[in-house]
């Protein structure tokens, strides 16, 4: 009995490469993630907000949606744009985001900070939201 | 940046977002599987193995290194616990009500006080809506005297904005509030 192991990326051509035919559901987030339900390590942070920037190309015999990510995220995108264009829930990108993570090919930017610990958001930066907001 | 859009089920969140959002408001998803939830959760879905609730988003470009996005909670409240993370780093949060059913945004409301949210309530006015004095409502809802009540038309553009920079002065003033008392 074999013990069970993190399936490897499709063979180029396999059915799972494409969007058509591919497993429906949970099965299909069950096969993009390795059956893995949550990140770890440098993705237990990312938020919706947070923004995503690749630091490398896609490399051929990638995962496609790991590809994807990295394309669409040339210029700073944040998760839940992604998310949304990719059609992938949260927790299922922060798997995906995680492994890039790791890997150093794209890099994760915290959202502006709304709050300093008991000090409120910063003053400048309101008044420059606000300056933005009246011209709209 | 983000900014959270609240309320109760049909109160017009999706509308604001759609309203005030400079790109065409996207969709993003959390799937809820039967194996992640406890029982009390599944009322209701109990014949669903996989249920997905949906975060309407839209942003803001405040200037070339400033963006502020929006984000319309999910309208049922009992899917709520699936974004205990939402709410952090959020500059604020709008919580928007309906008059007529004014009970439907108290959850809301509530929430907001208990993950320590600033937010401002603004009552968005349909078309059937009776003209209740603010004073009512904000005793109806029971929200403390400094939490800014503003009436708005969730579908107009320039209307939601103003109930953002609402949200921002509110910010504004407490800060300032804040560092006086240091």
């Amino acid at each position: 009995m074999s013990a069970p192991r993190r399936p490897t990326d499709p063979p180029p051509g396999s059915r799972l490469r494409s969007s058509r035919g591919d497993p429906q559901g949970l099965e299909r987030y069950y096969v993009l993630t390795g059956g893995r339900s949550g990140p770890g390590g440098a993705a237990s942070s990312l938020d919706v907000a947070t923004l995503i920037v690749s630091r490398t190309a896609p490399v051929p015999g990638m995962q496609h949606e790991h590809e994807e990510i990295l394309r669409r995220c040339r210029d700073p995108l944040s998760v839940a744009e992604l998310g949304a264009h990719l059609g992938l829930p949260f927790n299922i990108l922060a798997v995906l985001l995680a492994d890039l993570l790791d890997a150093g090919r794209v890099e994760a930017r915290d959202p502006i900070p709304a709050h300093d610990a008991g000090r409120g958001p910063d003053l400048a930066l309101l008044q420059e939201v606000l300056s933005g907001l009246e011209r709209l | 940046m983000k900014v959270m859009i609240a309320g109760g089920f049909g109160t017009g969140k999706t509308t604001m977002v759609r309203s005030v959002s400079d790109i065409k408001p996207l969709t993003t998803e959390e799937t809820l599987t039967q194996a992640s939830v406890g029982s009390d959760h599944l009322i209701g879905i109990a014949d669903k193995a996989e249920t997905t609730v949906s975060l309407d988003f839209g942003k803001i470009s405040i200037n070339d290194s400033l963006m502020l996005y929006l984000f319309g909670t999910p309208g049922q409240e009992r899917f709520w616990f699936l974004w205990n993370g939402l709410f952090k780093g959020a500059l604020g949060a709008v919580v928007l009500v309906d008059t007529r059913r004014l009970a439907s945004s108290f959850r809301a409301i509530e929430e907001m006080e208990r993950q320590n949210v600033p937010f401002v309530v603004a009552l968005n006015v349909f078309p059937d809506s009776k003209d209740y004095p603010i004073d009512e409502i904000r005793d109806a809802l029971d929200i403390s005297p400094h939490i800014p009540v503003v009436s708005c038309d969730a579908r107009d553009r320039a209307s939601s904005r103003d109930v953002l920079v609402a949200l921002i002065r509110h910010l504004q003033d407490r800060s300032a509030v804040a560092l006086e008392s240091r």
